[in-house]
């Protein structure tokens, strides 16, 4: 525990070291490497100094907000984190529950997995302000759809998509003497699902959902900026962007929020793959 | 009731009229008594697992008619009035030893309580009673297949399909696992069909041992063991088990077919 966190401080601070190292020996306004204009600019503008970012952390948000940045960006955080959490449980439901039609019908198998390829290739941004318009407008018994939800749904829409595709692979990964063995003592089709084919997918469905994980946050703050939700992480980043021409380290303490948020999720997968799995043979050493 | 295992004119053709038919087995007669054991035994081929699938009903025959315990096989399916053993043990690694043997009893719908005495009974009698809660991949081999006999025997049916269970272990484990597995029939007065690729292990366990042949397959001799009730180690070096090994490997020998013997690699298989 004492080794991993000291692995993880560490390699932040390598991280930190490159991007100084690459400030102090690239060019100042950027370059080309066989006529390619790929080196990045190194001014203070483009790379701050990482100390100023996180000395930045400290400094009141703006003029006319004196309460410092990292807790207005960790009060962002905490909101996304809600909202990507909701997208992620909504679009691992949707993924499972599709995931076992596929599972136990081939016909929905054949029937769905193409859709569900095609619906990957939809970019998000055009389909973000369609889901905030469509959300809009619902409205069951007084009940009115909140705009959080439409970002929700959006992040949902990234996250079913590995979880939906690890969940079948696991499902169908029984292997075949389990099935007759299930047959043999006269299983239900209900029966061999929960006892035997979501056990052994639980090894696929722990990568999946860390994939789903990381995809509800990128989709949370993307379709917070694209469809204006004020009160998030998406949001600060796009707003301080606005400033970096005067404010350069400010953009990059929203960025060090996304990045907190992006571990929180992970620290969620986490905790499920430690219940499901710590009775589970070490890897390498299956029954 | 007459017979644990009845099978008339069974035949089974896999993938019929297409360019990969295969007569898997053709017009087998067969009968198991009531305590008996029977061996399957013959070359990677002959359809010896298919039989037994067919008793079991995890497949459907071509033609012909299966009987356990005088029901039809998917009847007695349903009864569980059969277990089944594999190569594989098949333990699930996310259930403790204890749970895994409860399984099939779960499955039926007994309760907690009642299933766990049983389970553990079970265990007692495959002599892993210390390892109920144990993880499975904490087991050697040969006692993962002893969790896996307790399992198919957890719901007392009268008849045990194995399905060459011993193939994957070494020699040593596997002449215990067959003194135990003896002991374990006359304890419970289990009938038993057991596929396997070894001519000593089939004459060492088996009141009959039948001797299949490949393409298509079908039964060529039953030879009678007649070595008596009670064997042991001193069976294994007796003039008469040399015999009667003698015996079947001539009955192999017959069927022209170069891959027959006991140190054939156990994981072909042979659906």
């Amino acid at each position: 525990m004492i080794r991993r966190a000291a692995l993880f401080i560490g390699s932040l601070l390598v991280v930190a070291a490159v991007w100084e190292l690459y400030k102090t020996l690239g060019p100042e306004d950027g370059g080309a490497v066989l006529g390619w204009n790929i080196l990045p600019r190194t001014k203070d503008t483009a790379m701050p100094h990482v100390w100023d970012m996180v000395s930045r952390l400290f400094d009141p948000e703006s003029r006319v907000k004196d309460s410092p940045i990292w807790r207005v960006v960790l009060a962002g955080v905490w909101f996304s984190l809600r909202v990507a959490f909701v997208g992620f449980a909504i679009g691992t439901s949707i993924g499972v529950g599709l995931a076992a039609l596929m599972a136990r019908f081939d016909v929905a198998r054949r029937g769905l997995l193409p859709y569900l390829v095609l619906s990957q290739t939809v970019p998000m941004i055009a389909l973000a302000p369609l889901v905030a318009s469509w959300g809009g407008k619902l409205q069951l018994a007084g009940w009115e759809w909140p705009k959080w939800l439409s970002v929700a749904v959006l992040g949902a829409f990234l996250a079913f998509f590995p979880v939906a595709v690890g969940t079948l692979r696991g499902l169908e990964s029984a292997p075949a003497t389990s099935l007759e063995l299930m047959r043999s003592f006269a299983a239900s089709g209900r029966q061999t699902m929960w006892k035997l084919r979501f056990p052994a997918a639980m090894s696929f469905m722990v990568p999946a959902l860390r994939l789903a994980a990381a995809a509800s946050v990128i989709g949370v703050v993307v379709a917070e900026i694209s469809t204006g939700l004020r009160g998030g992480i998406g949001r600060l980043i796009i707003e301080y962007a606005r400033q970096a021409s005067g404010d350069p380290p400010k953009v990059y303490t929203a960025v060090f929020g996304a990045a907190l948020l992006g571990l929180m999720m992970a620290a969620v997968v986490g905790a499920f793959e430690f219940l499901v799995m710590r009775h589970r043979a070490p890897a390498g050493d299956a029954a | 009731m007459s017979q644990a295992v009845e099978v008339h004119e069974l035949s089974k053709v896999f993938n019929p009229g297409s360019t990969k038919q295969v007569d898997a087995l053709v017009e087998i007669d067969l009968a198991v008594s009531l305590g008996e054991f029977v061996s399957l035994i013959g070359p990677s081929g002959c359809g010896k697992s298919t039989l037994l699938r067919l008793i079991a009903n995890l497949i459907e025959p071509s033609h012909g008619e299966v009987l356990v315990n005088d029901k039809p096989a998917s009847k007695a399916r349903l009864d569980q009035d059969y277990g089944m053993a594999f190569q594989q043990a098949g333990l699930f690694d996310w259930r403790s030893v204890v749970k895994n043997v409860e399984l099939p009893l779960e499955l039926k719908g007994w309760d907690r309580t009642r299933r766990r005495q049983r389970a553990m009974e079970m265990l007692q009698l495959v002599k892993l009673g210390d390892f109920a809660e144990h993880r499975p991949w904490q087991l050697s081999g040969g006692m993962q297949q002893r969790v896996a006999i307790a399992r198919a025997l957890a719901t007392s049916p009268q008849l045990l399909l194995m399905d060459e269970p011993f193939g994957a272990l070494d020699e040593m484990t596997r002449e215990h696992m067959q003194a135990e597995l003896l002991r374990i029939c006359a304890e419970t007065g289990t009938s038993v069909v057991f596929v396997t690729h070894s001519i000593p292990e089939a004459v060492y366990l088996s009141d009959r041992v039948v001797v299949m042949s490949p393409r298509p397959g079908r039964i060529t001799h039953v030879v009678d063991v007649e070595l008596g009730t009670r064997r042991d180690l001193d069976t294994r070096e007796d003039a008469a088990f040399f015999k009667k090994i003698t015996e079947v490997r001539e009955a192999l020998r017959g069927l022209d077919v170069d891959l027959v013997g006991d140190d054939l690699p156990a994981s072909v298989e042979d659906r």
